[in-house]
């Protein structure tokens, strides 16, 4: 529930790096490295990934057969591993940007991720958004029948979360708006 | 009665050469309240206008509790927006030269209720929605929210199946805005009229049941998955 307490411990959204990197490797199987100096270009702004976070997702990846190593280079390390997603990998990523983002704070930059990574991967980011959109009008909606049936403290507890989401709302329907000067900048 | 209240099919409208509705579809049940969203110049008033019967569709289909609106005759079809239909628009509805009492009780004039009863229905109206105190003032000496909370009850006060607002909310601030909304959708749930909203502001539309997005002229329904 999206409600004041939630949102005034400001959780730190878990960012879903798992996925990230799948829908990365969707497209073309890739390095380790690669795939870190992609992640940080895009999506990491100012907090690069650590290798250590880096090896722990893949590995995470690979037992639960969602990628699988496809070639390993002669030498040593983690490094000399090629990536390839594979069909249960392509399942994950897509059911997990089809799947709305319960409304909560702090959630742009795993929206952000996921319209680009609809962009790269050729999937629908406007469907994205669309359900997202839904998911935060139902919330506001529930808040809304609170706010009505609630004394004054509820309305202003549901009024701060309602604004928020609100802003949220706003964030979707310009990034909509922009999706075609988005894919210019996203794509090679 | 079972069955939709107001359905519209596949409608499409021009104006000259800008296409305002290109595949519009909507159904709206028995007392549901549904906001009409959508950025502007979308489609949103024009597919309102056709669903109110005001505006014909090039193509299309609209019917009122079972009845195409295009088959009925223009008087036919203005008699049933008198009968059961209200409107509540952004601003400019009232009667300048009435007072607010005056004008509640003129869509019961219209249908030739004597004055004293009108004007009793149409006090217990605007008490209903907060504004008893403007009864004997004009449109012109009333604030925003006033005047609108008055175009509700005008727009209730014949007991309507439909309320179609336009942007009723769009000119007044967050807090008059959420009180005409309290009012006018508390209202509507009371006596089992349907309401079809147009807005663009998603804590308007919040007030709703469901939302349906114009976009270029076509509708999108977006019924998340519960
Ligand atoms: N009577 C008319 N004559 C000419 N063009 C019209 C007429 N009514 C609407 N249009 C055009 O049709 C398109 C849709 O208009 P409409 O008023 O339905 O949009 P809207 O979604 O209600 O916009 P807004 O949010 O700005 O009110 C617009 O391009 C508009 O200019
Ligand atoms: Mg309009």
């Amino acid at each position: 529930m999206y409600t004041f307490g939630v949102y005034a411990m400001c959780i730190v959204p878990g960012m879903s790096i798992g996925q990230t990197f799948l829908g990365l490797l969707e497209a073309t199987p890739r390095h380790g490295y690669d795939i870190k100096r992609l992640y940080d270009e895009r999506f990491g702004h100012a907090r690069p990934l650590a290798y250590g976070q880096v090896y722990a997702t893949l590995s995470r990846l690979l037992r639960s057969g969602l990628v699988e190593v496809e070639a390993v280079e002669p030498g040593e390390g983690p490094e000399r591993k090629r990536y390839a997603i594979t069909e249960a990998g392509v399942t994950d990523v897509a059911g997990w940007l089809a799947r709305a983002e319960k409304p909560e704070p702090y959630l742009q930059s795993t929206l952000y991720t996921k319209v680009v990574l609809a962009l790269l991967t050729g999937r629908s980011a406007a469907d994205l958004l669309d359900v997202q959109r839904a998911e935060h009008l139902r919330m506001m909606r529930e808040l809304t029948r609170r706010k009505r049936d609630g004394d004054l403290a509820e309305q202003l507890i549901c009024d701060h979360a309602l604004f928020h989401l609100e802003a949220d709302l706003r964030w979707l329907e310009l990034t909509a708006a922009r999706l075609d000067e988005l894919a210019k900048t996203v794509l090679p | 009665m079972t069955g939709p209240l107001l359905v519209a099919e596949d409608l499409h409208r021009s104006f000259g050469p800008t296409r305002a509705l290109a595949g519009a579809s909507l159904r709206v049940d028995r007392g549901e309240v549904v906001a009409v969203m959508g950025s502007s110049g979308s489609g949103k008033s024009t597919l309102l206008h056709c669903l109110a019967g005001i505006v014909r569709p090039d193509s299309g289909r609209v019917r009122f509790a079972g009845r195409d609106l295009g088959a009925l005759t223009d008087s036919e079809r203005s008699a049933l927006r008198r009968a059961a239909f209200g409107f509540v628009f952004q601003f400019g509805q009232l009667v300048p030269e009435l007072t607010c009492l005056e004008n509640v009780a003129l869509p019961l004039r219209l249908d030739r209720l004597g004055r004293r009863e009108a004007e009793r229905r149409a006090a217990e109206w605007l008490d209903r929605l907060e504004v008893a105190e403007v009864a004997g003032k004009r449109p012109g000496e009333v604030s925003g929210g006033q005047g609108q909370r008055v175009a509700v009850a005008r727009a209730l006060v014949t007991r309507p199946q439909v309320v179609f607002a336009d942007e009723p909310t769009g000119a007044l601030d967050s807090l008059n805005g959420e009180r005409v909304m309290r009012l006018l959708t508390g209202a509507a749930r009371e006596t089992g009229a349907a309401v079809v909203l147009v807005t663009h502001e998603a804590r308007v539309a919040a007030y709703s049941d469901r939302e349906v997005v114009v976009r270029d002229g076509r509708t999108r329904d977006l019924e998340p998955a519960a």
